[in-house]
C-alpha cells in the first residue's frame, strides 16, 4: 500500500515498507594495489575523522574491472573496515566478485555492470551460476477508489491506478506506471525512483505537473492538443512523449 | 442517534456562520432539538447572527475548562425553544480547544439533542481541524469562484483523511455541497462558475445552491437568521437545503434564470 499519511487504510499494520534515497558515498578504485588503496584511503580519512567514522560506503569496482586488474574483494572489505569504514554494498563488480561480497553479507548493486555484461557476452553460457538480476521495481498494485483531492498526496511502490480524480494541487507518485481513470488536474510522477519505462496514462489530461523518472513537463508547456484528452505519457530519448489513446 | 454536522470550507467570507445559523434554525424549527457551536474562538460571530449577543454569560472554552456546565453556557434561543446556541469565547485563541474537550461536550450534548451544528473557523489550522474531526455530516460551502472550490477541494481532503472517522476506518463522513453567493446573471457573462463547473471539479453532491441576496446582509445586520425570512430566495434556499437534507425531495432552485420563476419568487414582494 502507499505510505502518506493522508492515506486510507483499511488496517493498521505492524510494519509497513516505506521506499527512501539515501545519499552515500561511493568508493570508486582505480588501482587493485593494496598497499597504495590503504594509504590513500587513510590520507582522506585522517582530513575529515569525525566525517569518516563508521561512514556507510558503496564500493566501485566498475574502473577496475574495465582494466581488466582484478581484485580480491574478501580482502578489500577488510582494509576498509579496519579503517573504520562501512561498506555495504558492491556494484561493478565481476560475477566472482559479487558471489565473493554476497558471502560477506554485501548486497551487490546492480545496474551500472557493463563489464559484466560485456564478459557473458565474451563468454556464452560459461557461467551459469550468475544469479539472474533481481526485479528492482516492485510489482503491487496500489488502488485507490475515491478522488484525490487538493494538498494530498499518494505514493505508491509499484503501479498506482485511481478510479476518480485527482485535484489540482494533490500529487500522485508511483515508482512504477499511473493510471487515471478521471480527471488528471494535480501532479503525477511515475518511474519516480528512475524506472524509465514507467508511464502515465490517464482519460482527461489537465495536469499541474507530468513526470517520468525525473523528465518533466508543467502544465505549460502542455500543447493545447493534448489537453483534455486520454493520452500515454512515456519517455523516449530522455524527452516525455504524450499521445493519445 | 445524534448528528454532527459541520459547516466548513477552509476559505473565509463564504457563508459559514450565515449558513450554520440558517440551517440549525432550519432544523430546530422542523421539530428535531438542535444545538449550534462556534468554534471560531477569538472571532466569535455566530451570536451575533443568531442575534444572542447580548446574553452570553459562559462560553465554549468556559465548558471545555470546566469553569461552567454545559446549560449554564447554552442560549436558548428566542425565536425557536428547540434551538440552542453555545457562543465561542472572543476573549482566547484557537489553542484554548482541545481535542480531548471538545469531545467530552460533544458527547454531552449527543445525549440531549438530534443535530449539533459545527460552525468552523476558516482556514485549515486547530480550530477548523476540531470543528471537523467528529462530524458525521459535512456542510462545505463554496462559492463559485477558483481560489474558493480549490480550497473547499483541500478541506475534502482533511475530511476524508484526519477525521475520527478517517482514523478510525468508520464509514467516511457524509460530504454535501453548498454552493452560496451564486448569481445566474453573473455566470452567463462568465464572470463566476456555474453549477456544473464547480460540481465537476468537486465532485460532489450538490445539496443546494444559495443566491446571492441582500436579505442575507439584512438578515446578519439584524441578528435574524435568514432562514426565517420565508420570502427572500436566500430564505427559501435555505429551507429547501434543510428539507433535501432531511430527505425530502425538492428540484434545485435559483441555478437558472428562468423569468417565470423568479417572477413567482419575487411575486409576494
Amino acid at each position: 500500500m502507499s505510505t502518506d499519511s493522508q492515506q486510507h487504510t483499511h488496517h493498521s499494520a505492524a510494519l509497513e515498507f516505506k521506499s527512501s534515497t539515501f545519499s552515500v558515498p561511493v568508493l570508486v578504485l582505480a588501482s587493485n594495489d593494496r598497499v597504495i588503496i590503504e594509504q590513500q584511503l587513510q590520507e582522506k580519512v585522517q582530513r575529515a575523522p569525525e566525517f569518516f567514522k563508521n561512514s556507510p560506503l558503496v564500493l566501485d569496482l566498475q574502473e577496475l574491472n574495465k582494466r581488466e586488474s582484478d581484485i580480491n574483494v574478501s580482502e578489500l572489505v577488510h582494509l576498509i573496515r579496519k579503517l573504520e569504514l562501512l561498506p555495504i554494498g558492491l556494484r561493478g563488480g565481476t560475477a566472482e566478485q559479487n558471489q565473493q561480497a554476497l558471502e560477506l553479507g554485501i548486497p551487490v548493486h546492480s545496474g551500472h555492470n557493463v563489464t559484466a555484461a560485456s564478459e557473458t557476452q565474451k563468454q556464452p553460457q560459461a557461467k551459469i551460476d550468475v544469479a539472474p538480476e533481481p526485479q528492482v521495481f516492485a510489482t503491487a498494485t496500489t488502488l485507490i477508489t475515491l478522488p484525490v483531492r487538493s494538498g494530498q498526496r499518494i505514493y505508491a511502490e509499484g503501479d498506482l491506478v485511481i478510479l476518480a480524480q485527482v485535484s489540482a494541487g494533490a500529487e500522485i507518485l508511483a515508482e512504477g506506471n499511473i493510471h487515471v481513470y478521471g480527471s488528471l488536474r494535480g501532479r503525477a510522477l511515475a518511474g519516480v525512483l528512475g524506472n524509465t519505462a514507467a508511464r502515465i496514462f490517464c482519460s482527461d489530461l489537465q495536469a499541474e505537473l507530468i513526470s517520468i523518472a525525473g523528465n518533466y513537463k508543467v502544465s505549460e508547456d502542455l500543447n493545447g492538443t493534448v489537453l483534455n484528452q486520454p493520452v500515454q505519457i512515456y519517455l523516449q530519448n530522455h524527452a516525455l512523449v504524450i499521445k493519445d489513446i | 442517534m445524534a448528528r454532527i454536522i459541520v459547516v466548513t470550507s477552509g476559505k473565509g467570507g463564504v457563508g459559514k456562520t450565515t449558513t450554520s445559523a440558517a440551517i440549525a434554525m432550519g432544523l430546530a424549527k422542523k421539530g428535531h432539538k438542535t444545538a449550534v457551536i462556534d468554534f471560531d474562538v477569538g472571532l466569535r460571530n455566530l451570536d451575533l447572527i443568531m442575534g444572542c449577543e447580548r446574553r452570553v454569560v459562559y462560553d465554549f472554552v468556559n465548558v471545555i475548562n470546566g469553569e461552567a456546565t454545559l446549560n449554564q453556557a447554552l442560549i436558548k434561543d428566542k425565536n425557536c425553544s428547540m434551538l440552542y446556541i453555545l457562543p465561542a469565547s472572543q476573549t482566547r485563541d484557537k489553542d484554548a480547544l482541545s481535542q480531548e474537550g471538545v469531545g467530552k461536550v460533544l458527547d454531552e450534548l449527543k445525549k440531549d439533542f438530534k443535530y449539533i451544528v459545527c460552525d468552523s473557523p476558516a482556514g485549515i489550522e486547530k480550530g477548523a481541524h476540531l470543528a471537523m474531526y467528529f462530524a458525521d455530516d459535512a456542510f462545505i460551502v463554496t462559492n463559485p469562484e477558483v481560489s474558493s472550490v480549490r480550497d473547499s477541494d483541500r478541506m475534502l481532503g482533511i475530511l476524508s483523511s484526519k477525521s475520527r472517522r478517517a482514523e478510525q476506518n468508520e464509514e467516511p463522513i457524509k460530504e454535501y455541497l453548498l454552493l452560496s453567493r451564486y448569481s445566474p446573471d453573473r455566470v452567463r457573462l462568465g464572470e463566476m462558475l456555474s453549477v456544473d463547473d464547480v460540481q465537476e471539479i468537486l465532485s460532489l453532491h450538490l445539496l443546494g445552491v444559495i443566491p446571492e441576496s441582500k436579505s442575507v446582509l439584512n438578515a446578519s445586520n439584524s441578528g435574524i437568521p435568514v432562514i426565517l425570512d420565508e420570502k427572500s430566495d436566500a430564505g427559501q434556499a435555505y429551507a429547501d437545503i434543510v428539507g433535501r437534507y432531511l430527505g425530502e425531495d425538492k428540484p434545485h432552485r435559483f441555478i437558472d434564470e428562468k423569468k417565470g420563476l423568479f417572477g413567482k419568487l419575487f411575486g409576494g414582494k
